[in-house]
């Protein structure tokens, strides 16, 4: 059992207890985490890839991404950083809808973005309804502080998986840490078992 | 095997003893801590502090590391947030002697070692100045030569961090200070007196040919705004590192 900090007090969340992981606060602000600048991709200039281990290689246009079926969604997201942002809404499109395409043969994904960020997600997060590229927030386009054009959406995992400036993934026989894995951060990420350092 | 190297040692909460509080400016303070078994770490890394209330709540807050992986003593500083959960904790209520639970260090990009080497170019909105210093007091603890050059962004000369320490390191360690006042520039000022710019980040060089390492950190804003205007200069973005904080109640 932890100590005490004599004199904390503390606040407790206004929400229901169970919608906030083990040692996050919920904030009503959209704080940004990134490694390094914001890139800026003009729209006639982005694509979005399947690419390794799949039947079909497949690649949109910012045009032909749009057109694809989307859903709007509202979910809490977790960062590691220990804020989380409760019944946040997007609109973008479902992985399913896109690995369709593509036919996966693989297990791993590595997501690429714009900057030079990587992140791996197990292809099993993805499918099923847990995952999208979304390109709108609250209605309005992504806004580039916060991943725009375009942005991996993962909220089940800690939100450093929901790749920023996402441009494409590609498939793997084998499990390839990204960018944060790689420095210390949990290969898997589940903010439920508080998964944030690589020792968790 | 870089994959190893990179990871570091486990990440695993430890309790340290507050030795010491020092007023940093009207709104942070600085607290030295006495952490048995710090593993170290590299300048511009962060902890992370979890305190615990009596009937067992606990919260985390993420808070950068002030001092040299050199430095016999071990602090952070910590600007107080108004509005915040943890920083008027920390820096109204804590005393020395009480225990702070943490662990670390974390984040491994964010940070420089003299091994790496320069120039540096380090910008700070207000207390991004926090990991910044910690490389400062890096290079000086390895009596490092490398061009560095540092520009703090405050609202008054009492809001900039270490103010009398910058002022003596950079006379002593050879640095080059700049300040620039946002709100406030005191009566003969001559250091810059407005948001940074184009033109101010051309005064503090060095030339984007030079591919200085860059590191950025402060409030979202002044990030995204120094960035911009690194990359419009003509700095390479893959030069540039940056670290982003905002008002969410800490």
């Amino acid at each position: 059992m932890a100590r005490i900090s004599r004199g904390f007090q503390g606040r407790r969340p206004q929400v229901e207890p169970d919608r906030v992981p083990p040692g996050q606060y919920v904030t009503r602000d959209f704080p940004v985490l990134s490694a390094g600048p914001t890139p800026r991709t003009p729209l006639d200039k982005w694509t979005f890839a399947i690419r390794g281990a799949v039947e079909k290689p497949v690649s949109w246009s910012w045009e032909e991404f749009v057109a694809l079926p989307s859903e709007t969604f509202t979910v809490d997201i977790h960062c590691v950083t220990k804020w989380s942002k409760l019944d946040t809404t997007w609109t973008g499109v479902s992985l399913d809808t896109l690995l369709e395409q593509a036919e996966p043969k693989a297990k791993f994904v590595l997501a690429s973005c714009d900057g030079g960020y990587t992140t791996n997600v197990p292809i099993a997060d993805l499918v099923g309804g847990r995952a999208w590229i979304a390109y709108e927030y609250d209605g309005e386009p992504l806004e580039p502080e916060h991943g725009g054009p375009a942005r991996l959406l993962v909220p089940h995992l800690y939100f450093w998986k929901s790749a920023k400036w996402v441009r494409g993934i590609e498939l793997h026989d084998y499990d390839e840490p990204g960018f944060w894995e790689r420095y210390g951060y949990h290969n898997y990420g589940d903010p439920w078992k508080e998964q944030r350092y690589w020792n968790d | 095997m870089e994959r190893l190297n990179l990871r570091g040692p486990a990440v695993v909460w430890r309790y340290g003893t507050v030795t010491a509080l020092i007023d940093e400016s009207p709104h942070a303070k600085t607290i030295e801590l006495d952490v048995p078994g710090w593993p170290g770490h590299a300048a511009g890394q962060h902890v992370d502090l979890r305190l615990t209330a009596d009937d067992g709540y606990q919260t985390q807050r993420s808070y950068s590391i002030a001092s040299a992986p050199e430095d016999s003593i071990f602090a952070l500083t910590v600007e107080r947030i108004d509005d915040g959960e943890v920083s008027p904790y920390l820096t109204e209520e804590l005393r020395a002697g009480d225990e702070l639970e943490l662990r670390g260090p974390v984040g491994g990009h964010f940070t420089w070692r003299v091994d790496d080497g320069g120039p540096l170019l380090l910008i700070a909105g207000g207390s991004g100045l926090v990991p910044l210093m910690a490389m400062l007091r890096h290079r000086a603890a390895r009596s490092s030569e490398l061009d560095a050059r540092l520009l703090v962004s405050a609202r008054s000369l009492d809001d900039v961090l270490y103010r009398d320490e910058l002022e003596t390191r950079a006379a002593t360690d050879g640095f080059l200070l700049h300040r620039t006042l946002t709100r406030e520039p005191p009566v003969g000022w001559t250091g810059f007196a407005r948001r940074i710019d184009a033109e101010m980040l051309r005064t503090v060089g060095p030339v984007p040919t030079a591919r200085p390492r860059i590191f950025v950190c402060g409030p979202t804003a002044f990030v995204e705004r120094a960035d911009d205007l690194l990359i419009e200069l003509g700095h390479d973005p893959t030069t540039i590192r940056s670290e982003r904080f905002g008002p969410t109640g800490g």
